[in-house]
């Protein structure tokens, strides 16, 4: 490799990026623009990762998950789903016979709406800087994934496929409850028409299926998913973001179980407008923990887990709960640097620089000497791979922290995330229901300060104090 | 009603105290602080290797308990090879693993149930978490043992197959690590091979690889080729996933990492640092390292390391230096007068201590376990960081142990290359030759609490001296001056 010497005398005095807090050689440098700022940039060349396998084995619900955390972790992914091009193509879905191997101009339709993703997958990396598309179809037969992997040779992307195996008829069974009934095909049809009519859907894709073979297709690279879970074939990962792929399918699984997010009850620095610190639970606070307890043991949750941080309030919170809880450093809230404990007016009055450039973009703001919401991102990801693998937990954790463990499960974008609401004394019950999340909040009806500060409409640096203040919330 | 673990009857809840080393919140009750063991495994983990002889499954054994020893769960393997010789004494031929040697037979069964006791031992009485039980297992009977024995204590099995055909690899294999066995220390390397293929043979005929159908239950990971391929099967928990992660993350292609520091301290004049960068990219050149890579932290010195080499540098969060808390840019001698109590307890317990607002060396470590299966996924790669991180990545690739990590020497302006060979690292320390600080201090001889009255003279360890000083020691091998 040819190392370069810095001929010119002078050396080059680094900068650093405001926003970021990143230090580049000069301020036009692309440096700059990088998305993910903690971690370095793991994707070269765009990666499709192609599903495969027969009807209601949970290809969408994998390639929607992995999208989710594809995105999340700041890395640009796009779901591709065929179906919803052939919905668009024939309009009006009539029954299994369009699926019929010997319908030669439904074939034509399928071939067709197959090319159209595929182009849109071409157009998302070249125009839209996406690096992994997932390609959402059955993709049954070695001519069909021979076609793409001749696209993705000729444009030099990588290929990885995820094929799903299943013949447990009950999961088979579930699965077509759970989503296929409320799928815009069987929008007029009742239940057992459409479980019917999806089981000879299905047929018709059996006898053409031929599943990724271990010895004609030992080039390739792919994961073979079997019985949602009990078992995996993994055979050549080729490189970093293929390899934390794998690692994420094998962790996730469908067991029904529910997550509660939680803050800890209000603290005595909330009273007073502070972010930040480590202060214990003002009495309110703790009037919440002891109402949390009653809560919980309301619900009835088999084998619950409870994960606090490393921080007094949170613990405090579940002591009062009575049983064993786990303490996570990661969970700790966001490190706001120079401005920790301060209030927010002073923080305008010390940092306004810093308050408006904070303003402008919440999300990838770093405080000086402290973190970024990005940061928090890539320091929870293994926090986010353990509650994939539990079943019922309870997370007693900070504002921060509960907006981007949110985002993961509602699938929220990097802007919306940092404006979440996640108020105290409210207890957020997620559910995984079909290929979402369904959310219940129950507030336990203890009153407590709100900490949430909503974007003000002026982000200038140059606006006055009034303007950047409009929307603290009250305090001491 | 909650089903886990205990519930307090009691209605007032307990009070929390920080503990001042860890500053870590815990009930306490009466004075009396419960004890919480942090732990990633509820019963202790027994994991089972299975293969051919020559297959890399001692490799692997000690990679793998290294790595889990690294990330804080207790982790010891027991390999039978070793219990057979103390056993036998003398290795005299291949004969003694003739499947027909009933007297070779008995032996090599007592010594697996020895193998097995201690691990017994280890897992029950000492407080061990997860043990590695290193041996051909290459029948389904005697995985059936292993696997009663494990049911009978309450510990989880794991097993962990390599498999592999391909004799370039095989052969690669015993060079390096079967030539040096004890087995063949008075053979030359001709006889050595001969004996060590008829070896293999013997286990050929009866091996029974985990079979998919008749061992559907077990949780079990094959591993083939290298590598190239992996069979999964009913990971049951954390520490099984990440067992598994960390699997199919290595390899065993050569390579070298080479660790540094950055260019030196604010004291030190711009001058300064473009000669050690001169001389780093010198020796870099030297070296003639295919596709190297540079990694750097976001802390500005080592960003201005990188940028004198000239080359494309990645930089990555979790390489950021010790987070100091309220101690950030203060000089030892400072923190001794504002926080002697602090400065205490950080010569107590190094590792563990953590500084107010700030990280511990234990925190450091759970912060850089993405880089190091990053490190293990790459191939050549120079990291420019800091003194606390370059402990840290140091201690898992030597094996250091949480002790000895926080006082290994990482002096300024050395490189240290590490190339991974046979089961461990080969260490080549180059010190690039500029007047150096010696930021390193050594553990001081007196840690006793009591904040010592008039500044505690006697006790101030030694101050960072400002002479030019050689790292040796330690990692203990070669040496080399490079001067630029």
């Amino acid at each position: 490799m040819a190392l370069t010497v810095n001929t010119s005398s002078e050396q080059k005095t680094l900068t650093q990026a405001p926003l970021l807090k990143i230090w580049v050689p000069w301020m036009g440098c692309n440096l700059n623009r990088r998305r993910g700022s903690a971690v370095p940039q793991f994707c070269n060349s765009p990666t499709m990762i192609v599903m495969v396998g027969l009807p209601a084995r949970g290809k969408t619900y994998i390639s929607k998950k992995l999208t989710h955390y594809l995105n999340w972790i700041g890395v640009p992914t796009k779901m591709f789903n065929v179906g919803q091009y052939r919905r668009e193509a024939v309009k009006i879905y009539k029954n299994f016979e369009f699926f019929k191997p010997d319908n030669e101009d439904a074939m034509r339709i399928r071939k067709a709406c197959a090319a159209a993703a595929l182009k849109d997958v071409a157009a998302y990396f070249a125009k839209e800087h996406g690096q992994v598309a997932v390609f959402d179809a059955t993709n049954t037969t070695r001519e069909r994934r021979a076609v793409i992997l001749s696209v993705a040779k000729e444009k030099g992307y990588k290929v990885f496929f995820v094929e799903s195996i299943c013949d447990d008829p009950e999961i088979i069974a579930e699965n077509i409850k759970q989503v296929k009934f409320g799928s815009p095909d069987y929008v007029d049809r009742d239940i057992d028409e459409a479980m019917e009519d999806f089981v000879q859907r299905i047929e018709c894709y059996k006898a053409s299926y031929m599943s990724i073979d271990d010895e004609r297709d030992r080039r390739l690279s792919y994961i073979k998913i079997f019985d949602v879970g009990s078992r995996y074939v993994v055979n050549r990962v080729q490189d970093h973001i293929q390899s934390r792929i794998v690692y994420y399918l094998m962790n996730i699984h469908v067991t029904p179980r529910s997550i509660y997010l939680s803050r800890h009850g209000e603290s005595e620095l909330n009273l007073l407008g502070r972010i930040g610190g480590d202060s214990g639970l003002s009495p309110r606070g703790q009037k919440y923990a002891n109402t949390l307890a009653t809560f919980i043991k309301s619900q009835t949750i088999k084998d619950l887990k409870v994960w606090t941080s490393h921080m007094k309030r949170t613990v405090q919170t579940a002591e009062a709960l009575g049983v064993q809880y786990e303490q996570w450093k990661a969970l700790n809230e966001i490190d706001a640097g120079v401005c920790e404990e301060l209030t927010y007016e002073e923080i305008q009055e010390n940092f306004p620089d810093e308050f408006a450039l904070r303003d402008q973009d919440k999300y990838r703001y770093r405080y000086p000497k402290g973190e970024s919401y990005e940061d928090l991102v890539h320091r929870l990801e293994p926090v986010i791979m353990e509650l994939e693998r539990q079943e019922n937990v309870l997370v007693i954790c900070h504002q921060a922290i509960m907006r981007c463990l949110l985002a993961y499960f509602l699938d929220k974008p990097a802007d919306e995330l940092p404006y979440l609401r996640c108020p105290l004394h409210t207890v957020l019950k997620l559910t995984p229901i079909a290929y979402g999340c369904k959310v219940e909040s129950f507030f336990l009806n203890i009153e407590a300060v709100n900490t949430h500060r909503e974007r003000p409409l002026n982000v200038n640096i140059n606006r006055n104090p009034e303007e950047a203040l409009l929307t603290v919330p009250d305090h001491i | 009603m909650l089903d886990n673990g205990e519930l307090v009857l009691d209605t007032s809840p307990r009070e929390l105290t920080q503990n001042p080393l860890r500053k870590i919140w815990l009930p306490c009750r009466n004075g009396h602080i419960a004890q919480r063991r942090v732990c990633m495994t509820n019963c202790p983990t027994l994991i089972v290797t299975v293969g051919l002889p020559a297959r890399g499954k001692t490799y692997i054994s000690k990679k793998l308990t290294r790595y889990l020893n690294w990330i804080g769960v207790p982790t010891k393997e027991f390999n039978v090879g070793q219990y057979r010789r103390e056993c036998l004494k003398i290795y005299k031929s291949f004969e003694f693993f003739r499947p027909d040697n009933e007297e070779g037979l008995k032996i090599r069964r007592q010594c697996a149930l020895a193998a097995l006791n201690d691990v017994r031992q280890y897992l029950s009485v000492e407080g061990g978490q997860v043990a590695v039980f290193d041996a051909t297992n290459t029948t389904r009977e005697r995985r059936g043992t292993i696997v009663k024995f494990a049911e009978q204590n309450d510990f989880k099995v794991f097993f962990v197959e390599s498999v592999c055909e391909d004799p370039d690899v095989i052969a690669q294999n015993i060079v390096q690590v079967k030539l040096g066995s004890p087995d063949y220390i008075h053979c030359n390397t001709e006889e050595a091979i001969e004996d060590f293929m008829k070896r293999i043979k013997c286990y050929e005929s009866s091996y029974q690889p985990l079979d998919e159908a008749l061992d559907r239950d077990l949780s079990y990971i094959t591993i083939m080729d290298v590598g190239r391929r992996y069979l999964v099967n009913r990971v049951l928990d954390h520490i099984q996933s990440r067992i598994v992660y960390y699997l199919m993350n290595i390899h065993i292609t050569p390579r070298s990492i080479y660790l540094c520091r950055h260019a030196g301290s604010q004291v030190m004049t711009d001058k300064k640092q473009m000669q050690f960068a001169r001389s780093l990219m010198k020796f870099i050149q030297e070296q003639n390292i295919k596709d190297l890579k540079v990694w750097t932290s976001q802390m500005k010195r080592t960003i201005q390391t990188a940028e004198c080499l000239g080359v494309p540098y990645e930089q990555w969060k979790p390489l950021n230096e010790i987070d100091a808390g309220v101690c950030e840019e203060m000089m030892y001698e400072e923190i001794q007068e504002h926080y002697p109590l602090e400065f205490a307890l950080r010569d107590q317990d190094k590792y563990r201590y953590r500084y107010p607002k700030g990280e511990s060396y234990e925190d450091l470590v759970q912060r850089l376990e993405p880089v190091i299966m990053e490190l293990e996924r790459q191939e050549n790669v120079l990291v420019i960081c800091h003194q606390a991180v370059m402990r840290c990545l140091l201690a898992y690739f030597l094996d250091k142990s949480a002790d000895e990590l926080p006082y290994l020497k990482c002096p300024l302006h050395t490189v240290l290359k590490l190339t991974p060979m046979a089961y461990g690292c080969k260490v080549e320390s180059v010190c690039l030759s500029v007047d150096a600080v010696n930021t390193h201090r050594d553990r001081p001889e007196l840690v006793d609490m009591k904040p010592a009255v008039g500044g505690g003279e006697e006790r101030r360890a030694a101050p960072p001296a400002r002479t030019r000083r050689w790292s040796r020691s330690g990692h203990g091998l070669v040496s080399t001056r490079f001067d630029a």
